[in-house]
């Protein structure tokens, strides 16, 4: 099997993009509520996403035949594969494409529906399970590298919605820096209200592209202009330019993205707010806020004297 | 399938290390190649007897790689859980760690340096060595600091202050490679004692010498400086390049540090790697301090600032202050109008992975028993088939936390380079946070 793949002929141009589908059933039906109400119709159906999403990934599908789509299922309990147009048995024609697309979607969205508990409500700002999907994609990616020294250029494509969750922190920014290490950059398209914090650093720092489409019925024009494109191609496109990027970090006692805290000098664990005792790792803190205080403001009147 | 085998190690090899690969055929040249005969560098070079193994019957084969190669890789890091264990005790089963590292790497660089037992000379394979150990180090340890010190003809003197840049580093490294002269231990220790006491209270005051000599040539009485190295609470670790001696084994003892000897150049690779990780802390080498930070946003590509360190207007890029709102052009570094220090959230993130690591999975095979549980036919990870998936053992490992199988590759790839269980974060107990 491994000889099969490795005597393709693969150029520089042929790509394999991992997509992200963000399918949190609380955030599309908090979509659908508001639209009914009077909240600015800038948000889409999960019906239209769909419709917008499926020819984008039959356009990468026809752009090259050597070109390979997984798509990669993001819940709020649980992460799977979808579809992977080198499986094989789905077969790679378009109209298949779709069927199977629908089928194995349907067949995860109830399992991911099962395994919530009766009793459990959740707003829309319940969060998807990014690292989840994240991390799968990594180790797809990784047995893509160990297939030969001949494969097709791999990158991540993050379709999400929901808002980031704020507890996934640490494990997000794992996935991010084993992204990095390996050389696959993480693009990320944000169709939700609100930036994406996590994936704003995701692409800063894997040299994705981000983007958050101002008009979202014309998504497909943005999915194919920016995204459909192989990485050696980009380099000759006018590609959407950074708009800034949020670096908050999460705090660990409350799970809270914060700007400024108070970091721990044994471990570097981020608190919101002094403590006496580290909660991470166990040190004291003795003397320690009396002591950083008086310093800086020792230097702030420093500077104000001269 | 035998001919695929004998391929594949070397050919691997050679892949991994087409990078160094054209600077180190310059250097021979340049050094060495003269004393060294063409037949001989082959086989010093490949060693291809290595890649042989015995089997019961005597016959020779090639390492079967990929099980080597898990085999090894669950031996360290089944040593560095019960390193954690041990360390932290049966109450505490996180790692605490001295994350804020300021470390003097001290080089050899006497007459000892130029011999030739390792190829093309011991100073050339330290360098190149340093280099890596530089680069790995800060990757493990975003906010600490390295400093470079030299010992040759019976002096120290500094090549770099204490810094947080890698390439400034490599480069005073890689402008100042000659050997001459005899080394001094004790001399090499005053200077940098005298300038680790300076560093804040909450750093990690370490050195690390990469000994070639077997002697030392000291002024004074070395036993003193030892004793206020230890008094300055400085953990002192050396490599050798030759042999154990008694002063490097005695310093190491007193100040807390490890002492370790190489066989080859692998070897003195792998020693010198095992100083990059941070060393288990121990509680009373530094006082634990909460450090006020801020985490700074970057600022659009288009927009345009003035910013408060050249006070120069300049074009995109730049972070915002989140206190006073001043413009920086880089980070990490102290706020010039509010005095906060600010830093790269994602150059902290880069260390959480030693607080949460992911715990070591269990080998399992595919019993015949097990068939009546719906036995895992894929990996959970990389959706490899685990039944057809390798050659003799289709072994395979299980995250005792989600019960979720995985095949060896993704095994090593998730405790060496992802930090999560893929199975862990694609689950969750409740979704009301
Ligand atoms: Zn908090
Ligand atoms: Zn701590
Ligand atoms: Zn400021
Ligand atoms: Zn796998
Ligand atoms: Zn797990």
């Amino acid at each position: 099997m491994a000889s099969s793949v490795s005597s393709k002929l693969y150029s520089d141009d042929v790509s394999l993009v991992v997509v992200l589908l963000d399918v949190n059933p609380f955030f599309w039906a908090g979509v659908n509520a508001n639209s009914g109400t009077n909240q600015p119709a800038a948000a889409l159906s999960f019906s239209k996403f769909l419709s917008h999403v499926l020819p984008f990934v039959s356009s990468i599908l026809l752009i090259n035949p050597l070109n390979q789509v997984v798509v990669i299922a993001a819940g709020v309990k649980s992460c799977g594969y979808i579809y992977d147009s080198g499986g094989g048995s789905d077969g790679t024609s378009v109209s298949d494409l779709r069927a199977g697309f629908l089928r194995r979607l349907e067949e995860f969205v109830e399992r991911d529906r099962q395994l919530c508990r009766d009793g459990e409500r959740a707003a829309a700002t319940t969060s998807s399970l990014l690292s989840g999907s994240l991390s799968l994609a990594l180790c797809y990616i990784q047995r893509v590298f160990r297939s030969g020294i001949l494969h097709p250029q791999p990158r991540i494509l993050c379709l999400q919605g929901s808002p980031d969750g704020p507890d996934q922190y640490v494990a997000v920014m794992n996935a991010i820096f084993s992204a990095q290490r390996s050389v696959v950059p993480i693009d990320s398209c944000v169709v939700g209200i609100r930036h994406s914090a996590f994936l704003q650093q995701a692409s800063h720092i894997t040299g994705g592209i981000y983007l958050k489409p101002q008009q979202l019925d014309a998504l497909f024009q943005y999915l194919s202009v920016v995204f459909a494109a192989d990485l050696q191609s980009r380099s000759f496109l006018q590609l959407p330019k950074s708009a800034g990027v949020d670096f908050r970090a999460s705090c660990f006692c409350h799970k809270k993205p914060i700007d400024r805290g108070y970091v721990c000098s044994v471990c570097l664990s981020i608190f919101c707010k002094t403590h006496k005792k580290c909660s991470t790792c166990g040190s004291d803190f003795k003397q320690a806020s009396a002591d950083s205080r008086s310093k800086s403001d020792s230097k702030r009147k420093t500077l104000e004297a001269s | 399938m035998s001919g695929n085998g004998v391929g594949g190690p070397g050919g691997r090899r050679d892949a991994g290390a087409r990078g160094g690969d054209d600077e180190e055929e310059d250097e021979e040249e340049g050094l060495e190649g003269e004393g060294l005969a063409a037949w001989e560098r082959a086989y010093a070079d490949e060693r291809s007897w290595e890649s042989l193994q015995e089997d019961e019957s005597g016959l020779l084969r090639p390492i079967d790689t990929k099980t080597f190669q898990h085999a090894q890789y669950r031996r360290r890091l089944l040593l560095r859980t019960a390193a954690a264990a041990g360390d932290s005790g049966s109450a505490a089963p996180r790692i605490q760690r001295g994350l804020i590292r300021y470390l003097y790497v001290v080089i050899d660089f006497s007459r000892a340096a130029s011999e030739t037992d390792y190829r093309p000379s011991r100073m050339a394979v330290v360098a190149k060595c340093v280099e890596g150990f530089v680069r790995e180090f800060f990757d493990q340890n975003p906010l600490s600091h390295i400093g470079l010190v030299a010992i040759k003809d019976g002096i120290a003197h500094r090549l770099t202050e204490l810094g947080g840049s890698p390439e400034s580093q490599i480069r005073a490294l890689m402008g100042k490679l000659e050997c001459s002269g005899d080394p001094s231990l004790q001399n090499a220790l005053d200077l940098v004692h005298g300038f680790l006491t300076q560093v804040p209270s909450y750093g990690h005051r370490e050195i690390l010498i990469l000994y070639s000599a077997l002697t030392t040539c000291d002024p004074g009485n070395i036993m003193e400086t030892i004793e206020n190295c230890k008094k300055a609470k400085i953990r002192c670790s050396v490599v050798g390049l030759s042999a154990e001696i008694y002063i490097c084994k005695h310093l190491c003892a007193e100040t807390g540090g490890s002492y370790t000897v190489a066989l080859d150049e692998a070897h003195f690779k792998e020693l010198l790697q095992e100083h990059a990780p941070p060393s288990p802390a121990i509680a009373e080498y530094a006082v634990a301090n909460l450090i006020k930070m801020g985490f700074p946003q970057r600022g659009a590509e288009t927009i345009i600032a003035i910013c408060s360190c050249h006070k120069e207007p300049k074009v995109g890029g730049g972070y915002t202050c989140p206190q006073c709102f001043a413009r920086v052009c880089e980070l990490p570094t102290e706020c010039n109008i509010c005095g906060l220090t600010l830093v790269s959230s994602p150059h902290l993130a880069r260390s959480y992975h030693h607080l949460f690591p992911v715990l070591p999975f269990n080998e399992a095979s595919v019993a015949p028993l097990n068939s009546y549980q719906k036995s895992p036919r894929t990996c959970f990870g990389c959706q490899q088939d685990l039944l057809n998936y390798g050659s003799k053992s289709s072994l395979h490992v299980s995250c005792p936390k989600c019960n979720q199988y995985f095949c060896l590759d993704c095994d090593i790839y998730i405790h060496e380079s992802l930090h999560n269980c893929p199975g862990c974060e694609s689950r969750r107990e409740s979704i009301l946070s």
